[in-house]
């Protein structure tokens, strides 16, 4: 297990831009990716905005019609257009369609929490419910199934590896490329595509509003209503899109010259029990803080060498509880990393989200910059005596060097999961 | 029934990606060894029929079509 699990492409769809080029300006100038959706207002929402990514200029559309997906749920489709922008920013090849060969040494984890959740509400219930079922056709169950993505990606890429789909509600797509590290790690494949995909869609985000998670008191005001780590943050606003990142073997992406953009050296994944304070919904903090510091041992540095945290932080109350785990895993005293929290600028785009975000960490750590983190210039009173408010940027911050970088994802089912990113010189 | 040929190829027509197999189309094309089209999608290609003609096709009637006219002639002998 001493081989080296390094970065070399990236792909995204976002609320901020389809394309890193898209979502790396928005990223940096702190554009907000939330609207009004005028849907949930007809459908009686308590929080009517929310972030949907854009798709109709993709470099990459032509694959949805191309490989049949027109009507496939959106999940699979942003994960095809995000997987290929991936695949050829790692100047992978891309197999002949009619070629039989295979590439036995890459594979594919993307993971979904509600993907499929369109179809079954608008094709399959309406159809199945009133005795139609013989109308379904032949393509549902590629169209809905959680591996729809790594199977379509499959298809295109001939991925003869492991190709499968995790699913641990936010965790789920820092998970997923965790998952895909440990397989070339354990030397069972060079190449990974790994990441999260998740829709767009009411049946899913009407659980969250019904539980009154989601914000709801900036309807009016969109781009201010996703406001981690403020003291008037009423609920995280939900949002869809997918992140996928290529992971390889670092001595196979060396040999093929490959653009490395960091290095994985610490992963942790694990899970609270739902005791010690836990529960279906809310963390067990010890074993968040024992997340954490599993991932620092791995990669055998301490909280003092982190220069940027990018939370999990919501914009719920969970915030100011995350932000003390962060102080005290890191054995913070005087001198604190900067944190920031991307689902500021994004929204919360559940099982897509850790990847998403860590792309937003890889690009912030390329492009050396730390975005900031939007609507928070009121700072939660908890967070501000936890940590030092001057490490909290209101602003983008240009020209810094971060050397190693940390990201988590907590989730329902008191599940977690931190990685830390490395800069390669 | 020159009009059910014509509907029939605009049918099947969705579901072939390379357009090219048409150029040697004739009533005896295989749909699936000639025309290429991936066996699964004969359900698709039997929905449409169905929803078009308002006919109900049976399993049997399904397993022996083989080339286009069999589809031309089941829809006739339906309608």
């Amino acid at each position: 297990m001493s081989n080296r699990v390094v970065i070399t492409g990236l792909g995204v769809v976002s609320p901020i831009g389809t394309g890193i080029n898209d979502f790396l300006y928005s990223l940096k100038n702190g554009i907000s990716g939330i609207k009004h959706i005028e849907e949930l207002v007809n459908l009686n929402f308590a929080c009517t905005i929310g972030g949907i990514p854009d798709i109709s200029n993709s470099e990459f559309l032509s694959l949805i019609e191309q490989n049949e997906l027109v009507e496939a749920d959106t999940s699979i489709k942003y994960s095809v257009i995000a997987g290929m922008e991936a695949w050829e920013s790692a100047k992978l090849k891309i197999p002949e369609i009619n070629s039989d060969e295979i590439n036995i040494n890459a594979g594919a984890i993307i993971g979904t929490c509600a993907g499929g959740l369109e179809i079954f509400m608008r094709k399959m219930f309406p159809l199945i419910s009133t005795g139609k079922v013989k109308r379904l056709g032949s393509q549902i169950i590629e169209h809905w199934m959680s591996s729809g993505s790594v199977a379509t990606l499959s298809k295109i890429l001939a991925l003869a590896n492991l190709t499968t789909s995790n699913s641990s509600a936010c965790s789920t797509g820092l998970e997923a490329i965790i998952m895909a590290y440990d397989r070339i790690k354990s030397e069972k494949a060079k190449i990974m595509l790994a990441g999260g995909s998740e829709p767009y869609s009411p049946y899913a985000w009407g659980g969250f509003d019904s539980m009154r998670l989601l914000s709801r008191k900036y309807n009016e005001n969109p781009k201010f209503a996703s406001r981690p780590m403020s003291n008037s943050a009423t609920g995280f606003v939900p949002s869809a899109g997918a992140g996928i990142i290529i992971l390889e073997d670092y001595e196979h992406a060396k040999n093929r010259k490959a653009n490395i953009l960091a290095e994985i050296i610490g992963t942790a994944i694990n899970s609270g029990g739902q005791r010690q304070g836990g529960t279906m919904t809310s963390p067990n903090s010890q074993q968040v803080i024992s997340c954490i510091t599993q991932a620092l041992e791995e990669a055998n540095i301490t909280g003092k060498d982190i220069d940027l945290i990018s939370g999990h932080l919501t914009g719920t109350m969970a915030d100011s509880i995350e932000v003390k785990n962060w102080k005290t895993a890191l054995n913070l005293n005087n001198k604190f990393p900067y944190i920031n929290a991307p689902k500021s600028i994004l929204g919360h785009a559940i099982g897509a989200a850790g990847a998403i975000e860590t792309i937003a960490t890889i690009l912030q750590i390329q492009h050396k910059f730390i975005h900031p983190t939007i609507n928070c210039e009121d700072l939660n009173p908890e967070i501000k005596s936890t940590w030092n408010k001057n490490k909290i940027p209101i602003e983008t911050i240009e020209d810094i060097e971060i050397n190693y970088a940390m990201k988590a994802s907590f989730g329902f089912g008191d599940v977690n999961s931190c990685i830390i990113l490395k800069k390669i010189n | 029934m020159e009009k059910i040929k014509k509907e029939c190829i605009e049918i099947l027509k969705k579901y072939t990606f390379n357009q090219e197999v048409w150029e040697n189309f004739n009533d005896k094309s295989s749909i699936i060894d000639d025309l290429k089209i991936n066996s699964a999608r004969i359900v698709d290609i039997i929905i449409d029929i169905e929803e078009k003609y308002n006919i109900e096709i049976t399993d049997d009637e399904l397993d022996k079509l083989k080339c286009f006219q069999d589809i031309v002639e089941l829809i006739k002998s339906k309608i």
